[in-house]
């Protein structure tokens, strides 16, 4: 529990403490602003000076840094920070009115801290707990299953000030809800079975290239040949090395596979890393580790500590001279962008999660600018059964262009939500009835910056030659209202972009909008056609697959579930957002005054279009 | 195609030297490619996007003898690499809406009331919007609430008009050696912030004569005392458009 009034003095032994835990290394300058925060509660100008100081930095390339998370802050935001997750999934089981209800008996606005300085509520991006959602995360630690009962618990806690290590237990559970084993997490594998059946790094190079192993992370890379390019690139400057990354930033709304591998899988996951890192020539590795799994920092180290006494880790790995190889845990701090290979290695180097220019590309040029192999958790998953189970065991699994098999997250409409792993090629409609979902109106594949797909297309399949997927898995049946569902996800790229460049940082906004316009009955043909402007500039000229995919769930909304946004269209084609009835609400709520004389024509317009300015409203 | 290195911009041949992007060969030949935050004496960026071209599209003949074309990769000129025999497209119709886009997107964010500005008639942003022929902002302004910082005795900052090219921060960065300005925030909220624990460029070491004050494109970083020296209707993109000399590229040094 932070404590809420440190003083000057003792803000300065603080960060002095950090500091020197980290040598002052402006490379770990987003571990060290956490490590503050986690004892000041927030970053102060006079604490970001002291960092920029001790480090050697640009106070302003500090002040950046801190300002680029969601999760550092540079105003002070209670000694409560309860941020309620707002995936679509979340909404579904009811988040807006919990969290309304929370705020409502806190006396607070979403957003604002409370006057005594105790708490703020507002919402974050996805959490990754859709399985047991509504879920949130206060002080970073998550609780999920929310209910209104919870709701007045958590409020008494807050109230009573009572530190979250007091709270009970079970606020704080998260299951791994694994629904369907196979290959993998069926697989009988002891810590070190894989480093155990090593041979040469370049024998173990062609197991992995003959196993037809691709990158998890969706976009399908041979693994075996980025690891080839990345040990034949070569290191430069004094200090010369390879690096292995694990990327654990599992940022795409509806995905939770990474937290369920590294909560109960890690050991596998640090035994690819190891291989990964024996094939290419690195002595260390990272795991990127997004900051809402913050919880999970202190299992994975002692796992990592385990690894350590039995020799699979650090120097000599099972008595081989040599082999070293270690693993460190570096922590994000709230940014979906830095899940983007590029942006994830400046975040680690400790600056701002801006996506690089390409080339060069990571595997010549990554993490300090030495050749770095960049992988998902569940790529180097499956690399570890392979070195221990072989190629052909794995190649026989899956389809002929995506061998193995596939974790998918799957949460929404349907009655078992959670893990389930298949064989690649297996059938949407096949997932939705193992899961238990009925009158499925549409899947959300691949998380908000995916593929919406209808009743007609659930024939298809999951693999790269048809569907790929990162492992995001959202089910709506037919009660759900696409249109809403694309609103969400056009303001979580609001939210998500790093805003480097200007269709993205611009477009983005313009898009959640539009569709904010039209959710209020302002909308017509006229704002239709400027979205698709918006997403056409998104796609094309963004520099990143972020912007470049930011439109996607609008454009598949769209043409695939039209009346739903047909329903919310004026029969005009242009209607002004402006609304000046609406402009009138302050002074409403300034005089209390609510009565009609104090409303502005609202009958006369909605007489006067015909239409009730929302679906099912009576007009 | 001859044997020295050249690629073709809208169908004419450009030669480059090794290491070139796009636009530097194109800016050395003569040719005009719309940009905002690229500048020679800096290293790219590639935040803007208003120098994006299409590389590389085909036509082919489809089974019943239809011509279709199938577009090439959209990039930013200003960091891809000029390569031997590729075939770049810059102003056709599909990019030079994008740019025009691209320009309406920066109208509406920032607060762009070229009226009253002192850098109308030698504003990039405005002289590349005449020339692409955009008439209005088109999306609905943000109308965002931006501060004027005028703590520093010879500059002023209105960030009203900021586009974040960042020119300001390079040139801080790399010619200063002053680390003056710096970006904060993220997506929507995105902004320039100054080296100072007040966050006030009078708490900086900024001199008027950096190159960090003088690289602007538009009208943020102004020289007090020195506005509307020349008057409006006599300054650089009020007498020729912004594509006209497309080697003499920004005002190195603000023309005061
Ligand atoms: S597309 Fe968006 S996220 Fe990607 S670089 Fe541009 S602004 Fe950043
Ligand atoms: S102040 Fe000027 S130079 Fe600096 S980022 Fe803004 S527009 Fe660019
Ligand atoms: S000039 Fe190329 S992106 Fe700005």
């Amino acid at each position: 529990m932070p404590n809420g009034n440190s003083n000057g003095s003792d803000t300065g032994a603080v960060v002095a403490a950090v500091l020197a835990r980290h040598g002052s290394d402006g490379t770990r300058l987003m571990q060290i602003l956490r490590e503050i925060q986690e004892e000041t509660e927030w970053l102060s100008p006079d604490i970001l000076t002291r960092v920029a100081e001790g480090a050697k930095l640009p106070r302003g390339q500090v002040e950046g840094v801190a300002g680029f998370y969601h999760f550092f802050h540079t105003e002070p935001l209670g000694s409560y920070r309860v941020l309620w997750s707002d995936n679509i999934t979340d909404r579904m089981a009811g988040n807006a009115d919990l969290m309304a209800r929370m705020c409502k008996k806190l006396w607070l606005k979403p957003g604002k801290v409370s006057e005594d300085g105790l708490v703020s509520v507002d919402t974050t991006s996805c959490t990754g707990l859709c399985d047991q959602g509504p879920a949130l995360l206060v002080n970073y630690r998550p609780v999920t299953r929310m209910t209104a009962e919870r709701v007045d618990q958590i409020v008494d806690l807050i109230r009573h000030k009572t530190p979250l290590a007091q709270w009970p237990a079970e606020f704080f559970h998260v299951d791994d809800n694994i629904r369907r084993k196979d290959a993998l997490l069926g697989a009988d594998f002891k810590p070190g079975d894989a480093l155990k059946a090593l041979k040469s790094p370049q024998e173990v190079l062609d197991a992995i290239k003959e196993s037809g192993l691709r990158g998890r992370g969706g976009a399908g890379f041979s693994t075996g040949q980025k690891w080839d390019f990345c040990r034949a690139a070569v290191g430069t400057g004094p200090h010369a090395a390879h690096y292995v990354v694990c990327n654990a930033d599992e940022g795409e709304p509806g995905t939770f596979k990474d937290r369920v591998l590294l909560s109960s899988y890690a050991d596998l996951v640090f035994e690819g890393m190891t291989i990964s890192g024996y094939v290419i020539g690195a002595k260390k590795g990272f795991v990127y580790l997004r900051g809402e799994y913050r919880y999970l920092l202190e299992p994975l180290n002692a796992v990592l500590e385990k690894r350590r006494a039995a020799k699979l880790l650090g120097k000599s790995i099972l008595g081989r001279t040599g082999f070293d190889f270690d693993i460190e845990i570096h922590l994000g701090a709230g940014a979906y962008i830095c899940g983007e290979e590029t942006a994830l290695l400046e975040s680690l180097e400790g600056k701002r999660g801006v996506p690089r220019k390409r080339p060069p590309f990571p595997v010549t040029s990554g993490y300090l600018n030495q050749p770095t192999a960049v992988n998902n958790v569940e790529t180097l998953a499956s690399a570890a059964l392979i070195a221990a189970k072989g190629a052909a065991w794995y190649k026989s699994i899956g389809t002929p262009k995506s061998a193995g098999t596939k974790i998918l997250s799957i949460s929404g409409d349907c009655e078992r939500p959670g893990i389930y792993e298949y064989p690649y090629g297996v059938k949407v409609s096949q997932v939705l009835a193992d899961c238990g979902a009925r009158d499925t109106q549409a899947c959300q594949i691949a998380g908000a910056s995916g593929l919406a797909i209808a009743p007609n297309e659930f024939g298809r399949r999951i693999a790269f030659e048809d569907i790929p997927t990162g492992g995001s898995f959202m089910i709506f049946d037919n009660t759900r209202d696409m249109f809403q569902v694309a609103r969400n996800f056009a303001h979580f790229f609001v939210h998500e972009s790093c805003g480097f460049c200007t269709p993205c940082r611009v477009g983005t906004t313009l898009l959640a909008n539009a569709m904010d316009k039209i959710d209020e009955g302002h909308g017509g043909e006229y704002d239709i056609s400027d979205i698709w402007r918006v997403i056409r500039t998104l796609k094309t000229a963004s520099h990143c697959g972020l912007g470049q995919t930011a439109g996607n769930a609008v454009a598949d909304t769209l043409q695939k579930f039209r009346p739903s946004y047909e329903l919310r269209l004026n029969v005009r084609d242009f209607e002004p957002a402006f609304d000046l009835d609406k402009a009138l609400s302050k002074m409403r709520e300034v005089t209390g005054r609510d009565d009609p004389g104090a409303h502005f024509h609202i009958n006369h317009r909605k007489s006067r279009s015909g239409l009730g300015t929302k679906a099912g409203e009576p007009s | 195609m001859s044997d020295a290195k050249t690629f073709f911009l809208d169908e004419e041949e450009i030669p480059f030297e090794e290491g070139q992007t796009i636009i530097q060969a194109a800016l050395s030949a003569g040719k005009y490619i719309p940009h905002l935050c690229y500048h020679p004496e800096f290293k790219p960026h590639g935040s803007c996007k208003l120098c994006t071209v299409r590389i590389d599209s085909r036509t082919v003949t489809t089974e019943d003898g239809q011509s279709v074309k199938i577009p090439g990769r959209a990039a930013a000129s200003c960091t891809t690499p000029a390569q031997a025999g590729q075939h770049v497209e810059s102003e056709v119709p599909e990019i030079q809406d994008l740019r025009r886009t691209l320009i309406q997107m920066l109208l509406v964010e920032g607060n762009h009331y070229c009226p009253s500005c002192e850098k109308s008639g030698k504003c990039l942003l405005q002289g590349l919007a005449y020339d692409l022929g955009v008439m209005d902002p088109h999306f609905p302004q943000y109308f965002s609430k931006r501060e004027v910082d005028a703590s520093h005795p010879d500059v002023l900052l209105d960030f009203n008009r900021c586009i974040l090219c960042e020119l300001c921060v390079r040139a801080s960065a790399e010619v200063d050696k002053k680390n003056v300005f710096a970006i904060s925030g993220r997506g929507h909220t995105k902004h320039l912030i100054c080296n100072s624990e007040s966050g006030e460029l009078g708490d900086t070491n900024l001199a008027a004569t950096d190159k960090a004050a003088n690289v602007c494109p538009v009208g943020v970083i102004l020289h007090k005392r020195h506005g509307f020296e020349v008057p409006y209707g006599q300054r650089r993109f009020d007498k020729a458009p912004i594509s006209d000399n497309p080697a003499q590229y920004a005002p190195v040094k603000e023309q005061v």
